[in-house]
């Protein structure tokens, strides 16, 4: 009986000296959150794919809360409607977007540039790149080990086995940026989808000289400069032998499509044209009326940039 | 007999070409220079097209203090200065040469006779070392007259030769000893005048016994100079494993280097060009190139002016077999894998490998069994599993904790993994990243 009793007591005192610490220390130590932070992480789409610049989503949502503004803040999974839900919790604004989609600049595929060498190594884009030049004549192009694809955590990269380069599947993109960072030769960029999904880009990084570049590949940019003659809206510029649209300024009127003697600039998601057997035709009739214009002011800008490769060759 | 302490493997030697002597080869139609083919800065050309160049002729100066001048191994006309494909399929400037004839400057003493008095200062000998371009010839191409000037702090105390030749297959140090040991000889006298010391010991391997035992004889004939043999092991031939086997001293790991344990070490092949250099003021223009594989019909030693394409040295050697896998560029361990046979003989370019379809193909990767043989074969002391892993998972702090930047890609590692692990193809990238991250922050402080 007095065993019990004994027990009891004395386990009951330790219990009530650890309670009585326990709740001192509570006090004391006690770390203020942000119950904010919580409910802005309930919204987020929990991908913790790093593509807002943050470490996971809980990472973001505590960036979001502690900055007191939205300006440059974009979760690229959830994109607007997302960001609308963490401004209304915060009681911010919300940063316009623009829908973003990565796109692959490369058009090397097995028929268009052809294999010279064969690359044995690790299936790795990055160890190839920092091996050697890749297995074609062209430096700069896809070297298809696939770092793109094992970067994307949506499953919206996958490899073509026919042409050897990676495509992106628009509804699974996110935008969040993973596999043009994996991408050691930055082929793949983010860019605006465009309205309606329309966009126009050269589907080229060479930046070899025309002869070298034509030579390894037949759908390489060789740095003309003929659709930057062609743009009405100065959109285009030309650097180390590289055409380069600026999404801001390009208004997809594919001119330059048509102009490109490479088929190097592509337009995705267009309807097709009319008057397909006028095809070849169409583009030399339509563009002179627009040509006019642009041609008595752009050139002054562009031709030096065009003609500087020239004279280097 | 001595070598050195850790790691090391035993690849077959294969060394074919051993008992050919050096043969000339023919002069190139058209020499081609990279501007970059040495440690450092690339050089600057001082030629343009059009203009008319002879033997010997300086065409591209050295591009800083760490780089060094080229000279055109042809006479010609310059046809343009353009960008060509290198061993690795990148494209790198350089300077292309039309040869026409065979004129040499006439500066160039072209006499065989051997000369071996040299009244020069220590200062001038390395001002005509650098003038003339020379380079290290075994393959780093890090240019001599750097290494012949310590670093404040540091003193020499002694010239390391390294006629190790450990790579399987090449013999073009080798046939040098046998056939210029006298020049070599010089040449060691003259490293060992630039950098004021009186002890210089050559190390070479014990699969070369007849180099050894002419090297021995002759050097009895020079003051200081003494032969080391060495018990064959692979990478024997790398500058810390050679200063470890000779003198027993270990260089700590980077930064620091040879001399910080009083070493200067340098080639056989250095220290013939540089006896050409300082006694026949002859500018580095050609030097001994080992063509050799299982399959080609005549592995031979060229003697061969830089700027030819490899093409031409093959064909000289028997044409391509057809059962050629690889080219490679250097030895079997070593060397890369050449995405093309036009690129030029350079500075460093030791050896030509044609490896047969067999021994080129690349066994599939296995899990690693963790037998830790790799560890044990890293002549570095390294952990070479982990380093791969590592750098495979793009952990590049950890790697550099763990002295990624020690590693000298010997490739033993690999060599010896039973699961047949790409390691080196991973530690390669992980150095590369690691280095350029040191490079920022060293940079930014």
């Amino acid at each position: 009986m007095d065993l019990i009793l004994i027990a009891v007591i004395s386990l009951g005192a330790i219990g009530l000296v650890a309670a009585v610490i326990l709740y001192a220390a509570s006090k004391k130590f006690a770390v203020y959150e942000d119950p904010r932070i919580a409910q802005v992480s309930e919204v987020l789409p929990q991908a913790n794919c790093g593509g807002c610049g943050y470490p996971g989503c809980s990472g973001f949502a505590a960036a979001c809360v502690k900055a007191g503004s939205l300006e440059g803040k974009l979760c690229p999974v959830g994109g607007q409607p997302t960001m609308e839900k963490v401004a209304a919790i915060l009681g911010l604004e919300a940063a316009a977007s623009e829908p973003k989609v990565a796109v692959v600049r490369c058009n090397g595929t097995c028929a268009n540039r052809p294999k010279l060498t064969q690359y044995d190594g690790v299936r790795s884009c990055v160890v190839a790149n920092s091996t050697y030049g890749g297995e074609t004549g062209c430096t700069f192009g896809c070297l298809g080990c696939g770092d793109c694809v094992s970067a994307c955590t949506f499953g919206a990269i996958k490899m073509n086995p026919e042409t050897g380069l990676p495509e992106v599947d628009e509804s699974k993109c996110t935008a969040c940026g993973a596999c043009a960072k994996a991408c050691p030769r930055a082929i793949i960029e983010i860019r605006p989808k465009g309205k309606n999904n329309r966009r126009v880009y050269v589907q080229c990084v060479n930046k070899d000289k025309g002869a070298v570049a034509r030579k390894a590949c037949a759908a390489a940019c060789i740095g003309c400069g003929k659709c930057v003659k062609v743009c009405p809206f100065e959109a285009i510029t030309l650097e180390n032998n590289l055409a380069y649209i600026d999404p801001a300024k390009c208004k997809s009127c594919r001119k330059c499509e048509m102009e490109c003697p490479q088929n190097a600039i592509i337009a995705v998601n267009f309807p097709p044209r009319k008057a397909k057997p006028a095809e070849e035709t169409a583009p030399k009739a339509e563009p002179v009326a627009p040509k006019a214009e642009p041609v008595t002011e752009q050139p002054k800008a562009e031709t030096p940039a065009q003609e500087a490769p020239k004279a280097e060759a | 007999m001595k070598t050195f302490r850790i790691g090391g493997v035993h690849p077959a030697e294969n060394k074919l070409s051993a008992g050919k002597a050096i043969e000339t080869l023919a002069l190139p139609k058209q020499a081609v220079f990279p501007l970059s083919q040495h440690i450092g800065a690339p050089a600057t050309a001082i030629v343009k097209k059009g203009d008319v160049v002879k033997v010997g002729t300086k065409i591209a100066e050295a591009g800083g203090f760490v780089s060094a001048a080229i000279y055109s191994s042809v006479s010609g006309k310059v046809n343009k200065v353009d960008s060509v494909i290198d061993a690795s399929g990148y494209r790198k400037p350089a300077i292309f040469i039309d040869v026409e004839g065979d004129e040499w400057e006439e500066s160039i003493d072209r006499s065989t006779e051997l000369v071996k008095e040299c009244n020069l200062t220590p200062e001038e000998i390395v001002a005509k070392i650098k003038n003339a371009g020379v380079v290290g010839m075994g393959g780093a191409c890090f240019p001599t007259h750097v290494k012949l000037t310590p670093p404040p702090g540091c003193k020499a105390e002694c010239v390391i030769i390294n006629a190790v030749e450990c790579e399987p297959y090449l013999t073009a140090d080798h046939r040098l000893m046998l056939e210029k040991a006298d020049e070599i000889l010089v040449g060691v006298q003259i490293l060992m005048k630039a950098v004021k010391v009186d002890k210089a010991y050559i190390g070479i391997e014990n699969n070369k016994p007849d180099a050894i035992k002419l090297m021995t004889e002759k050097a009895a004939q020079y003051k200081g100079i003494e032969i080391v043999p060495l018990k064959v092991k692979y990478p024997q031939g790398g500058e810390k494993q050679l200063i470890d086997a000779v003198i027993g001293r270990q260089v700590p790991a980077p930064p620091a280097i040879p001399i910080n344990v009083g070493a200067v070490v340098q080639n056989v092949g250095t220290a013939y060009a540089v006896y050409e250099a300082v006694q026949k003021n002859k500018p580095l223009f050609e030097r001994v190139v080992t063509v050799t594989g299982k399959s080609l019909k005549n592995p031979s030693n060229f003697l061969t002016r830089m700027g030819t394409p490899m093409s031409q040295l093959i064909e000289a050697a028997g044409g391509m077999p057809e059962d050629t896998g690889k080219v490679i560029g250097g030895g079997p361990m070593m060397g890369k894998a050449l995405a093309n046979t036009e690129v030029p003989i350079c500075k460093g370019s030791s050896g030509v490998l044609l490896m047969n379809d067999k021994e080129a193909s690349r066994a599939e990767a296995m899990p690693c069994i963790r037998c830790a043989k790799c560890v044990s074969a890293c002549p570095m002391g390294l952990e070479p599993f982990l380093l791969a892993t590592a750098s495979a998972h793009g952990d590049w702090e950890r790697v550099e904790k763990e002295m990624i930047m020690s590693c000298i890609e010997c490739g033993s590692c690999q060599f010896t993994c039973p699961s047949r692990r790409p390691m080196l193809d991973y530690i390669r990238l992980g150095k590369g990243k690691v280095g350029a991250i040191i490079r920022a922050r060293n940079a930014k402080k």
